[in-house]
């Protein structure tokens, strides 16, 4: 199968970097925890959330957000959103 | 005439470097407007002026080092006439400095936006800070474009003057800085902790009811309504907030509580978010998102700094239960949070599992007791109980 979205995980990073300009993309694993590998408040996590939803014109409710715990549950829900 | 100083910036600056004069002799000034730009070990800072009046001369150039207290500027009163040339400089104390060589390309520095690790590597490499182009938000420097400026064919700052400070490392700076003002506190303030668990169940219902309709960018936070619920106690334990000065308690009538934020090269400052008793949730959270992304961004302004009359942290962020915290001189108290979790919980003689919170109170026994600080507690769980009165 041929991943429909090839961008997703960069554009997930790059917007991930804009608040945590540390992070270095091959280091993240995608099954951890993404707020146990990168220190993220949750004014960070709101950030970030907000700025997938505006550049990715995708909407998440708050109600969603305890299934966004691994980059590849994020991942999923965005390609699940996007498709 | 009167002298603009430069002013305390918390208890743990007591020097800082002006980056850039925001006014000229002539202009008018009104309370509150930022007239200059002074970096600091902990950031750069928008420095306001408390009064009305009229620039009359400016004292110190860009580029300078200057002791808090140093005489900045001469302002004239609304209405005052100019002195005849010469005559103000007579009478002048020993504040005043003769103006030093400018500093490097500093005074033609636009508001510059940088990240403090971007501003500390550019220091490290001798790179002009004003030839620098910022990539970030709001056209920031960041570490990266400092690096950029530095690659073999990037235009270099040819003969850019040696920082005034080659070795200055700003996150050694901080820790001194912070280790200075705790140390302090820790000297002189004699501090009790105590801590109470916060059912927080019906706080979180609230919120998840509050945020349900609202689109991602206008929804709150816990931590927002965390801090609302301390300015409501605060307004009856005014014991809490304000400063210890000159050996006694000055009570202050609003909340500015400093908000302890982390950084992400390590350190931490806590500028106040003003006035918090009497503003909205909506406003509140705007204020804290704003003020949260001008500290990470190194930009904040004189009066975040020396305002706080209280701190709240909240290290349950990071995961940890309780927080028992270092009051900031010359505040007198500190409230930490800990992290909301589910804890066995005793309701009605029946066991039952509630997302709970540890705030915990550390206060200064020159202006009360742990009485009245486990009266103040026991408010700010009541309030926190009824959050749709925030």
């Amino acid at each position: 199968m041929t991943e429909k979205f090839p961008e997703l995980r960069a554009n997930v990073i790059a917007i991930l970097r804009s608040i945590a300009p540390e992070v270095e993309a091959d280091e993240l694993r995608d099954d951890r925890p993404l707020r146990q590998q990168v220190d993220l408040d949750s004014m960070d996590w709101l950030n970030f959330l907000i700025g997938i939803s505006e550049q990715l014109k995708v909407s998440i409710p708050e109600a969603d957000y305890g299934r966004l715990v691994t980059l590849a549950n994020l991942l999923d829900y965005l390609r699940a959103k996007l498709g | 005439m009167f002298d603009f100083t430069l002013p305390s910036l918390g208890a743990d600056m007591d020097e800082g470097k002006l980056i850039e004069w925001k006014v000229k002799p002539g202009d008018a000034v009104s309370k509150g407007q930022v007239v200059a730009i002074v970096d600091t070990s902990k950031a750069a800072v928008d420095v306001e002026i408390w009064q009305d009046g009229v620039v009359h001369e400016l004292l110190i150039e860009p580029g300078e080092r200057i002791p808090v207290g140093t005489v900045l500027a001469t302002l004239l009163e609304p209405g005052e006439e100019a002195p005849p040339q010469g005559a103000a400089r007579g009478g002048r104390q020993a504040g005043a400095r003769a103006p030093a060589a400018p500093g490097a390309g500093a005074a033609e520095t636009a508001r510059l936006r940088i990240s403090p690790a971007a501003r500390k590597r550019a220091e490290a490499l001798g790179v002009d800070l004003a030839r620098l182009n910022g990539s970030g938000p709001g056209g920031a420097v960041t570490l990266a474009d400092v690096e950029v400026a530095v690659q073999p064919g990037a235009p270099k700052a040819p003969e850019a003057a040696p920082a005034a400070h080659p070795a200055a490392d700003r996150n050694a700076e901080m820790r001194r800085a912070i280790a200075a003002a705790m140390s302090r506190s820790k000297r002189e303030i004699p501090h009790y902790y105590l801590s109470e668990t916060i059912p927080m169940a019906r706080a979180q219902n609230w919120l998840t009811q509050a945020n349900e309709g609202r689109p991602i960018t206008e929804r709150l936070l816990m931590a927002v309504v965390q801090l609302k619920a301390v300015a409501a106690a605060l307004a009856q334990y005014p014991e809490m907030n304000g400063f210890f000065r000159d050996g006694r308690f000055e009570p202050v009538q609003a909340a500015h509580i400093g908000v302890a934020i982390s950084l992400r090269q390590g350190g931490l400052i806590a500028p106040a978010l003003h006035d918090v008793g009497s503003k909205p949730l909506d406003q509140l959270m705007r204020e804290l998102a704003d003020l949260v992304k001008r500290t990470r961004a190194g930009s904040l302004r004189s009066s975040e700094m020396s305002d706080p009359t209280i701190t709240v942290t909240n290290l349950g962020e990071q995961g940890v239960e309780t927080v028992m915290g270092v009051i900031y001189p010359p505040q007198v108290a500190l409230v930490g949070f800990g992290r909301i979790m589910e804890r066995p919980w005793v309701e009605d003689g029946a066991l039952v599992a509630l997302p709970t919170v540890v705030a915990s109170l550390a206060a200064d026994h020159r202006v009360s007791d742990g009485h009245r600080g486990a009266l103040f507690l026991a408010e700010l769980r009541e309030r926190l109980l009824r959050p749709e009165e925030l």
